[in-house]
Formats: C-alpha cells, sequence, structure tokens
C-alpha cells in the first residue's frame, strides 16, 4: 500500500500491477455481446479498479474488463478499421492455421477441439475478471450477471478458479518468476550494462505508449486515446492430468523419486526454490553458472519460460572484451543459442481451477473426479514478441537452445518434428553428474481454449463505451 | 575438401502465363511453398549432394517506393524467374546432373520465361542465364550431404543405444555405444590438400593487402566519404509501411512447416554512384568475412542460418536476399537485431527506405518496428523451397558432428559424461 501514486495510475487497470493473492476467488466471465448498445451502456454502469485505487486502498472486489477483436466489432468499433491495433489481435489466438503450427496448438491441442475461443460461434467477445474472498466471490458474480440486461450479452462460459493461490494442480508453486518495471523511466535499454540479465523492464513491455526494451513507443491506437496503457491479455485454459502425470513419474523413479524428478523437470524445488547450485534466493538467480544445465536442465520447464539470459551469454567485460563477444568470436554458438530474454517476458495472472490432488494420492491412482488446470492468464504489450515468442520459439519448440527431440516436459504438445522424429524426451543430469535420457514422455496437459484480449487502459475504455 | 557452392539462375517472365507457371511450381510442393523430394517436376531429393533449393519469382513489391521518394530510378524492372540452389562440389557436374535428372521438367518451367527456346541446348541455356552471387554465407564450409546423412545415422544408432541401457553407467555405456558406432558407415572427411590451403591463404590475405595498397587513397577519401555519409543519413527517407495482413497470412503459409524456413527479399539501393560502390565493397567484405572469419557455425553471434546469400540485380539497381534460417521469422528477426544490429545496418543500410542509421552501424535495425516493417515490406514468397534434411537444424548438425569427433578420442571422466549427455 506504501507504494507511490504516478499520474497514469489512474488510467490503468489494476491487474497490470497487482496480482491480488490476497483475494482467492476469481471468476473468468466470457461473454458474448447481443446488442452493442445495450452492452456498451450496462458495461458503462460498472466500476472497473484502477491501480490507483489498489494503491489507495484495500480493494474486497476487483472488476477488469477485456475485448477480443471480435468484441470490439460487437461493440461498433472494428479493430480492423483502427489503425494501430496488432496484427495478432486482429487475426485472434486461434485466426490461423500458421499461428497454431507456431505456437504448437497442434493435434489434441488444435482449436477445433477447444471448448471455447476455437471457432466463431464459441469465441468470447468479452473478458469479465472477478476477484473476491472465496466468501463472496459468488455473490460477487451474481450480482456482476444480474445487472446484465438479457438484451445485451449472453453468457458463454463462467469460469471459475479453485481458490488455492500459488500452487497450480500438479502442486508447484507458481507465478513466482515476475518482470519488474521502470514505471519511473530511469532505465536506458541497449547499453552493455545489458549484457547481464535483469528483471526490471521498459514499462513498454506491458503497457502501450510508452517506451519499449527497443527505447521506442511502438505503434498502438493512439487516437482518441484508445491504446494508451492498456495491454494484450492472452488467455489460455490449460486442463491438466494430475493422475497421469505423477503416476507416470512414479513408473519411471518410483513413488520415492518422483517428486525429485517431477522437480528437475520443473527445474525448482516444488515449493518455489531454486534448485540447490545455481547461485542466489528465490526468484532472484541465473543459469549463467549451469550453461550446460546440469543443475537446471536446459529443457526444464521454468529455464524454457524465462531463460534469464542477458544480452551476451560472455556477459560483460570491457569495451574490446565486448566487441570480441558481439562479433562472434568468443565462446560457443550452444551458450549462445538463447539470449537477451528482455524482450521476451510476460507478466502472468492465472489462477488455477479443480480440485487439489496430493501428488501421493494422484502416484496411488486417486482420480479427483474432476478436471483440474490452470486458467493461464498473461499480460504483454507485444504479442508476436512476447507471448508468441516465449510459447512459440521456447516452450513449444522442440528446438530451444539447441536442443532436440524434446519440448517443455510438463506442457509439451508431444507432437513429432517435422523430420518425424519424436520429441518426447528429456535430458537431464543426476546429482552425480551422470547424464540421463528420459523418452516417452506423455502429454500431460491439453488446451481447452484460448484466446486474445486487449485490455484497455480507463480512458480507451470510456473511449470504447462512450464512443 | 569438397566446397559447397552457389548457383543462381535468373530468367525475365512471360507475365501472361505467370498464372500457369504458378500452378505448376505448386505442384511441385507437398505442403504449400514446400518441395515434394520426389515431385515428378524436378525431384529434388534425387540430385546427390543438393542441400537447398528454391524456385522464386522475384515480383518487387517495392518498386513503386522509387517513386515515392522522388528517386529518378527507372519506374519499372523486369520480373524474374529463379532458380537458386546450394550444393557440394563444383557447379558445371550439379548443372549437368540436374539437365540429366529433369530435363523435361525444367524446359516445362523454363518455357514461362520470355527468352526460353523450347527447343535449344538447356544447359547451355542454364549457364547463360546465371546471375553472379555478390556475397555467400556457407554455416559449416566442407560438410557435405554425406557427412550430414551419415551423422544423423550415427546419432540415431547411438542413441537408440543409449535408450535402451536408461540406467547404465557413463563407463558402463561407453563400450556398448562404441559397438554400436560400428555398424554405422562413416566415409572420412578429407582434410584440405596443399593447393586449396594456398588458395586459401592467398584468399585471406587478399583483404589486408588490398586494404594496405588502397590506404593511402582511403586516408584522402575519408573525409568526403564521412561527409557524404553524414549528409546521405540525415536526408534518406524511410519506408516502412504498416504491414498488410493478408499478405503476412499469405507470407507465414509457407513458413514454420520444418525448423527450417526459407527467406527471400528483394529491393532498390539508394541511387547514385557512392551508394553503388559502397554496395560492392561491403558486400566483397561479407563475402571474404563469411570464408575466412566464419567458416563454422556461425556468423558473427547468429548461429541459426544454413545458407545466405546476396545477390545484384538489374546493374546493380537491386538486391535480392536469399537465406535459410532455423526458427520463425520473428524470432529470426530479433536474433538479427538483438545480436548483429550493426552486420544488419552495413549489409542492408544501402537499400532504398531503410530505417536510419548513424554513421553505417548505429539506430538503423534497432528501430525494431520500422526494421520488421522494412524487411516485411522487401519479403517475396517462395514459390518452391527445398532441403535436404527436414527437422534438421544447424545446432543438430553440430551436435552429430560433435558426437562423431568424439568417438575417435579415448574419453573418460568429465568429457566422456559430456559427450553422452549430447546423445
Amino acid at each position: 500500500m506504501s507504494a507511490p501514486i504516478r499520474p497514469g495510475d489512474a488510467d490503468v487497470q489494476a491487474i497490470v500491477d497487482r496480482g491480488f493473492g490476497s483475494l482467492a476467488g476469481a471468476r473468468f466471465l466470457l461473454l458474448r455481446v447481443v446488442d452493442g448498445a445495450a452492452a456498451r451502456q450496462w458495461l458503462a454502469s460498472l466500476a472497473f479498479a484502477s491501480l490507483a485505487q489498489a494503491k489507495t486502498q484495500r480493494l474486497d472486489r476487483v472488476r477488469q474488463v477485456a475485448f477480443t477483436a471480435a468484441g470490439l466489432g460487437a461493440l461498433g468499433m472494428p479493430p480492423a478499421d483502427i489503425a494501430g491495433f496488432a496484427p495478432e489481435f486482429v487475426d485472434g489466438l486461434a485466426g490461423n492455421p500458421s499461428r497454431s503450427r507456431r505456437l504448437g496448438d497442434t493435434g489434441p491441442n488444435a482449436p477445433e477441439h477447444w471448448l471455447w475461443g476455437g471457432a466463431a460461434e464459441t469465441e468470447p467477445h468479452i473478458l469479465l475478471m472477478l476477484l473476491a474472498s472465496a466468501d463472496d466471490i459468488a455473490a460477487f458474480e451474481a450480482e456482476t450477471l444480474a445487472a446484465m440486461p438479457a438484451a445485451a450479452c449472453t453468457l458463454l462460459l463462467a469460469n471459475a478458479s479453485n481458490g488455492t493461490l500459488g500452487r497450480e494442480p500438479f502442486g508447484f508453486a507458481d507465478g513466482l518468476s515476475q518482470p519488474e518495471f521502470d514505471w519511473d523511466d530511469r532505465i536506458t535499454p541497449g547499453g552493455a550494462p545489458d549484457r547481464i540479465y535483469r528483471n526490471r523492464l521498459k514499462l513498454g513491455e506491458l503497457l502501450l505508449g510508452h517506451a519499449n526494451e527497443y527505447g521506442f513507443v511502438a505503434d498502438y491506437p493512439q487516437a482518441n486515446g484508445l491504446g494508451l496503457n492498456g495491454s494484450y491479455l492472452v488467455y489460455r485454459q490449460i486442463e491438466q492430468d494430475v493422475t497421469g502425470f505423477w503416476r507416470w513419474l512414479a513408473d519411471v523413479a518410483g513413488e520415492n523419486g518422483a517428486m525429485a524428478l517431477a522437480e528437475t523437470m520443473l527445474g525448482r524445488r516444488a515449493d518455489g526454490d531454486p534448485l540447490p547450485g545455481l547461485d542466489a534466493a528465490t526468484g532472484d538467480f541465473t543459469f549463467g553458472s549451469d550453461p550446460d544445465g546440469r543443475v537446471c536442465p536446459v529443457g526444464a520447464h521454468i529455464r524454457r519460460a524465462n531463460p534469464r539470459s542477458g544480452d551476451d551469454p560472455n556477459g560483460r567485460h570491457g569495451f574490446f572484451a565486448d566487441l570480441i563477444s558481439s562479433l562472434g568470436l568468443k565462446g560457443t554458438p550452444m551458450h549462445d543459442a538463447v539470449a537477451s530474454a528482455r524482450f521476451h517476458r510476460l507478466v502472468r495472472r492465472g489462477r488455477a481451477y479443480g480440485p487439489m490432488l496430493a501428488p501421493l494420492d494422484a502416484m496411488r491412482g486417486s482420480d479427483a473426479g474432476a478436471e483440474s488446470g490452470l486458467h493461464f492468464v498473461a499480460l504483454n504489450a507485444s504479442l508476436s514478441r512476447q507471448f508468441e515468442f516465449v510459447q512459440g520459439a521456447w516452450v513449444a519448440s522442440a528446438y530451444f537452445a539447441g536442443l532436440s527431440g524434446e519440448q517443455d516436459p510438463l506442457i509439451g504438445g508431444r507432437m513429432p518434428d517435422p523430420g518425424g522424429r519424436a520429441t518426447d524426451a528429456f535430458h537431464y543430469c543426476t546429482a552425480q553428474g551422470d547424464p540421463r535420457l528420459l523418452t516417452g514422455l506423455p502429454r500431460f496437459v491439453t488446451v481447452k481454449g484460448g484466446a486474445y484480449f486487449f485490455l484497455p487502459g480507463l480512458g480507451g475504455l470510456a473511449w470504447i463505451l462512450n464512443q | 575438401m569438397v566446397q559447397q557452392r552457389h548457383v543462381f539462375i535468373a530468367a525475365p517472365l512471360r507475365q501472361e502465363t505467370r498464372a500457369e507457371l504458378e500452378t505448376l511450381l505448386a505442384s511441385m510442393n507437398r505442403l504449400p511453398g514446400q518441395a515434394d523430394p520426389a515431385n515428378g517436376v524436378l525431384p529434388f531429393g534425387r540430385l546427390d549432394g543438393l542441400h537447398v533449393a528454391r524456385f522464386v519469382i522475384l515480383d518487387d513489391p517495392s518498386l513503386p517506393d522509387r517513386a515515392a521518394l522522388g528517386t529518378r530510378l527507372p519506374a519499372s524492372e523486369p520480373v524474374y524467374l529463379a532458380f537458386i540452389a546450394d550444393f557440394d562440389g563444383e557447379e558445371a557436374a550439379f548443372l549437368a546432373a540436374l539437365v540429366t535428372l529433369a530435363d523435361a521438367g525444367l524446359r516445362r518451367i523454363f518455357a514461362h520465361c520470355s527468352d526460353f527456346a523450347p527447343d535449344g541446348d538447356l544447359l547451355a541455356w542454364l549457364r547463360d542465364h546465371r546471375v553472379p552471387t555478390a556475397a555467400n554465407y556457407v554455416n559449416w564450409i566442407g560438410r557435405t550431404t554425406r557427412q550430414i546423412a551419415e551423422e544423423q545415422a550415427l546419432h540415431d544408432a547411438l542413441r537408440a543405444a543409449r535408450i535402451a541401457q536408461p540406467e547404465a553407467s557413463p563407463e558402463a555405456l561407453l563400450p556398448i555405444l562404441r559397438e554400436a558406432a560400428r555398424a554405422v558407415p562413416l566415409t572420412p572427411i578429407p582434410a584440405p590438400g596443399p593447393g586449396e590451403r594456398v588458395r586459401d591463404a592467398f584468399d585471406l590475405l587478399l583483404l589486408p593487402l588490398i586494404a594496405l595498397i588502397v590506404s593511402p587513397l582511403l586516408l584522402l577519401g575519408l573525409i568526403p566519404f564521412i561527409l557524404w555519409l553524414r549528409w546521405s543519413e540525415t536526408h534518406a527517407a524511410v519506408l516502412a509501411p504498416v504491414p498488410d495482413r493478408a499478405r503476412n497470412n499469405m507470407l507465414s503459409g509457407i513458413e514454420d512447416h520444418d525448423i527450417t524456413n526459407q527467406y527471400s527479399a528483394i529491393g532498390s539501393l539508394k541511387p547514385g554512384l557512392p551508394r553503388r560502390w559502397l554496395t560492392v565493397v561491403i558486400l566483397w567484405i561479407i563475402n571474404w568475412g563469411a570464408r575466412h572469419l566464419y567458416p563454422r557455425a556461425r556468423l558473427a553471434r547468429v548461429n541459426t542460418i544454413h545458407f545466405a546469400s546476396w545477390t545484384f540485380l538489374d546493374d546493380k539497381r537491386r538486391v535480392y536476399f536469399a537465406s535459410n534460417y532455423d526458427g520463425s521469422r520473428e524470432a529470426y528477426n530479433d536474433d538479427f537485431i538483438n545480436k548483429v544490429a550493426f552486420g544488419l545496418n552495413v549489409s542492408f543500410s544501402n537499400g532504398l527506405g531503410y530505417p536510419r542509421t548513424d554513421w553505417l552501424i548505429v539506430g538503423g535495425a534497432r528501430h525494431e518496428q520500422d526494421f520488421k516493417r522494412y524487411l516485411f515490406h522487401h519479403q517475396i514468397p517462395t514459390q518452391v523451397w527445398y532441403k535436404a534434411f527436414p527437422g534438421l537444424s544447424n545446432y543438430d548438425m553440430a551436435r552429430n558432428a560433435r558426437i562423431r569427433a568424439g568417438l575417435e578420442q579415448s574419453l573418460s571422466g568429465e568429457a566422456l559424461r559430456r559427450w553422452i549427455a549430447e546423445i
């Protein structure tokens, strides 16, 4: 609550800077517009929390809003006619097969199998995110929907989280590694200091209308303040096969070894601590001391999601040494496969859903009886350079960091590579330093839905609703 | 040592049958833009030593820039059909094999060129339509398709043996792996002969030698050059229009079917003799550097390019750039901007409309959005693209070479563990 209030805070939806971990209840209401004017009128009557409010008061109820491209069209504002919207947003997450191919949304993960977002008739227009205490969230949802005129919108889905915060259904601590932002515009990016990894990013990597990590303000819908302080929100519903995951681990490593192997695949301890042997404290380590993945496998989940690499794997050693390194005359290609993480970061605001099962129960075959998974929600300013890059080139890729034949051990889709070779392997080292190769990893997660949304600033929202 | 060569054959297209040509080219593909190695027109897969090849219609969408930026360059240029290939060994042998394999198919394709004689000498026509490439990059000089295929077979055999022994210690695994390797034939890799070494050394010394000889001239010309460059840089207009979504989706449709993608881009040079000379010198230096500074695995810090080339067209008014790179287009662009913006600026900033540079290497590609839009503005679809080794990245090929090298050493301890970890 002690964070300084900046002039723009009143224009920013609070979720961009706050996870609201104290509010355990969450609903993701996916709506379709029936009557644009009625929908606008209804939305204009709702309150949406700003960052300034979140900084000055304790909010018991938080409501946020975002729109798909189809949604803006249904509200009378087709984004293809407005200069500055990202083409990926206008196309949509499931908009064309080339995108699905790049993102690994193929086979069982293909949009044609999705519950929502995969076809025109299941595409949401509006996302209302509701956060409140676990006791209050149902009432908050009911009140919000009761105020909705039947003529305005139809409710496609009301996705609920399970109220367990900070853990995802496999049982791992989640949402730990988040970028920080340079709200006061102090960083000048691109110089020699950026050869070393930093977690603080230019605000333009999160909010439209601000300078990004290249030092420029990228295009955004400027007219009428529509895009300023907005962001793009990626929402993917990911089903997790918790029983299948732990049973497979128990089969491979035994009940006693399952957790250690799971942590190796994850790349950190289940409680969130870094694997012993990496330098520094929780959330603040890098893989610089472990270039070959002896401690944390190169293909481990957290290393794929954020390789924590600076602009130069050789670091910063003065002008001439840096020059030699820049010319590619130092180090090896393998160790320089993944550089400049600062251009590819995401803010995550996801919440778990479904029953939570203890690993040991899952290993012994218990089935929770209902689907579990993650409502993965991420914010970024550039869908192509941030979300699509991380998902396509890092997480889903069978070629991440020069590896081959393996995808993310937790969330890979396991489709064969273009040469027909399997992608279901995982390389790691035992504590004794012996290399191990696991093959035949099953698919543990399935994409069940998803869409790209535009999360406007509050000024932009007012323009959308009052145009 | 077997060298990798590059051939670029281009001839003006008969526009009136262009649709027919595009249908014919599309019939050679198994997926959009991806050649069927066994297609009936030109079965690329049967050409020994062929790494990558493409048919591309050089139809320049950026020609209107010339008028838009008020240059006195001609408003139009021919539309060419180009055949481009990177292969092992000598060009004459490759062209002869090409004609022997697909005489009829090649005639069907090149019949759409305006000066093609249907009953003439095909081989002579191809030779006559070669266009010299100004700069050429090969990821791994001397690595033949045979070597790549054998080393991949080796890796496959070792991996199968390793998977069969999941719990074995490295020391126990080593003899098993050696045994598995024995079943895989490996042709010895020839070392460069004395003649090649001399030629290579001479070629290496050529650049410093020329630089030394012309250094008095360079010194004299330095101040006028800098004045001209700074004037030119501060007065050149940038042309980086917002990408058209439909065209972007058309280009994406032929991408990401393999880990490797093709890239084709075409554009005009800024007008004037100084730009023309500067481009000639820069591409000559790039060609020299690609051979002597970056003969293996990386071009500066970029590790993802298999083959790339820069070719002048139309009396050096235009340049065509071809690349074969690993990863998606966006990742390729990012990798370039983040690692070698200076190199992009040097090699492309003579292009009409390129994002503003300072001192030839500063700025330019660092204007990320403008740079990506400039590239997109000049990118053209490659109608047919062939790659001999689907699914194999540069990293895979380099790893396979390391695995083979490890077999020939006596390994123990840490080195043994490192070697096994790569299998």
